[in-house]
């Protein structure tokens, strides 16, 4: 008769048996995720893992998960790394996984293509919000390792380039965990200054494991706020990163970075050479233009010319002259003649003109008496004369 | 000695727009001259602006400062 034990116990018992198996303590399983559940609160991740014919309870605790770089998703091919046990609360035996890795492609080119499908469907390397570089910039931040290769070719070419172009130098770390935090706090720095024209942003060239930190989508949502346009330069021309895709403008290299950035002196000297010839020569141009106007202005005015014009006026000017003073002179005696006869006229007929041929005036009362009307027998009159007068009175009167 | 503020962009782009209008016929020949003048004075200051330069590098930390 076999003794009779409990649920507890069963399960406790089944639970060591499988605990102690050392083919279950370490297994790599595969196979395709379902009902993915992210527990809100506690972080743990619960999930089934299955194939075609079975299927597999599994959960993976925080610690675990926040290792896992891509997203986790129903469907998502993947194998992982744990040990089996049981939970004796449901009798259910489950999968305790350490590592997640995606079956067909490495955990890093996942969560690129991952980062990169969703900040592409966001908008975030849409055409439209690149912004073009300053052509002449005064400043530049150059967010990289102040000890790679990368610093270096950069100072090298914005020195010999465009040396007017001031450099601020940001070191970061630019590979391991931390890198993308770090870079995240040095942009955060630098977009608090106001007179940066560039920034640049990248490392020289390592494995796709050094690189991966400028996959970050942290990283990526913070270039993609600078307030100044960014240049991405993450190592050689065949590696993409997230980063590029988010700036402004990719450089295959940091030293491409360095000469989209600045212009270069000497096509600037040779432009601004070329301006001043072109200054010269359209001065020279507009000079001889007017001096030949001005040549030909002299021939129509010629000397010669002038003064057979001159004198022609001169001419008709005295001509003009002594009309005027004729027709003055003309008008002149003839009002003296007139004049002269009209005074002899008025000398004509004064009266005492008049009385010298023996005509006499008679007056009353010193008034002039020109009728007979105007006496009465017995008033007192005088007889004027040329030379004197006679008293008398009138005794008769014979009208006419 | 070419100051600290010179704006490089815009006196090279005046520069250019200088050297095309002189091209105009419609400009008269005084005006050409004053234009002449002040374009050969941009050059000349664009120019000593590119001599005069020697890069300065400075820490993100001293850039917070000034």
């Amino acid at each position: 008769m076999l003794n009779t034990i409990t649920v507890s116990q069963l399960n406790a018992y089944v639970k060591s048996l499988i605990e102690n198996d050392p083919h279950l303590t370490f297994v790599n399983v595969s196979g395709e995720i379902s009902n993915f559940k992210n527990h809100f609160s506690s972080g743990h991740w619960y999930f089934t893992l299955k194939d075609k014919n079975a299927s597999l309870r599994c959960v993976m605790f925080r610690s675990a998960a926040s290792r896992v770089k891509f997203e986790v998703e129903d469907g998502l091919a993947v194998t992982l790394k744990g040990r089996v046990s049981l939970y004796e609360k449901d009798g259910q035996y489950q999968f305790y996984a350490e590592e997640m890795h995606p079956i067909g492609e490495g955990d890093l080119a996942l969560q690129f293509k991952q980062v990169k499908e969703k900040l592409e469907a966001e908008g975030l390397f849409d055409a439209q919000s690149k912004r073009p570089l300053a052509k002449y910039p005064k400043r530049i931040a150059v967010i990289t390792s102040d000890t790679g290769a990368a610093v270096k070719d950069i100072l090298n070419i914005t020195s010999s380039r465009f040396p007017n172009c001031e450099i601020v130098m940001c070191p970061v770390l630019v590979q391991g965990d931390m890198a993308a935090q770090d870079m995240i706090k040095t942009l955060d720095r630098v977009y608090a200054l106001d007179n940066i024209d560039t920034i640049i942003i990248g490392r020289g060239g390592g494995s796709a494991e050094d690189l991966h930190c400028f996959n970050d989508e942290a990283l990526a949502r913070k270039i993609y706020e600078s307030p100044f346009p960014v240049i991405s330069a993450v190592g050689h021309e065949t590696d993409f990163t997230i980063c590029d895709f988010v700036a402004d403008i990719r450089a295959s290299t940091p030293s491409h970075a360095a000469e989209l950035a600045v212009p270069d002196i000497r096509e600037l000297k040779s432009r601004i050479s070329g301006y001043e010839d072109l200054l010269n020569s359209r001065m020279l141009f507009k000079y001889n233009l007017y001096d030949m106007q001005l040549k030909s202005l002299q021939n129509r005015v010629s000397v010669t010319n002038f003064e057979r014009v001159y004198q022609k006026k001169q001419l008709d000017i005295d001509k003009i002259t002594t009309k005027i003073s004729d027709t003055v002179n003309k008008k002149l005696q003839d009002e003296i003649s007139a004049t002269s006869n009209l005074i002899a006229r008025i000398d004509a007929l004064s009266p005492l003109k008049v009385m010298s041929r023996g005509f006499s005036v008679v007056t009353k009362n010193d008034s002039f008496v020109a009728s007979v009307n105007k006496l009465n027998v017995g008033d007192n009159v005088v007889i004027k004369f040329n030379d004197g007068k006679v008293k008398g009175n009138v005794t008769d009167i014979l009208k006419k | 000695m070419i100051s600290k503020d010179f704006d490089f962009e815009k006196s090279i782009k005046e520069l250019e727009k200088i050297a095309n209008s002189l091209e105009n016929e419609q400009i008269s020949l005084e005006d050409s001259i004053a234009l002449f003048e002040k374009g050969v004075k941009l050059s000349k200051d664009c120019s000593d602006y590119l001599e005069a330069a020697k890069q300065r590098i400075i820490s993100l930390s001293k850039a917070e400062e000034e």
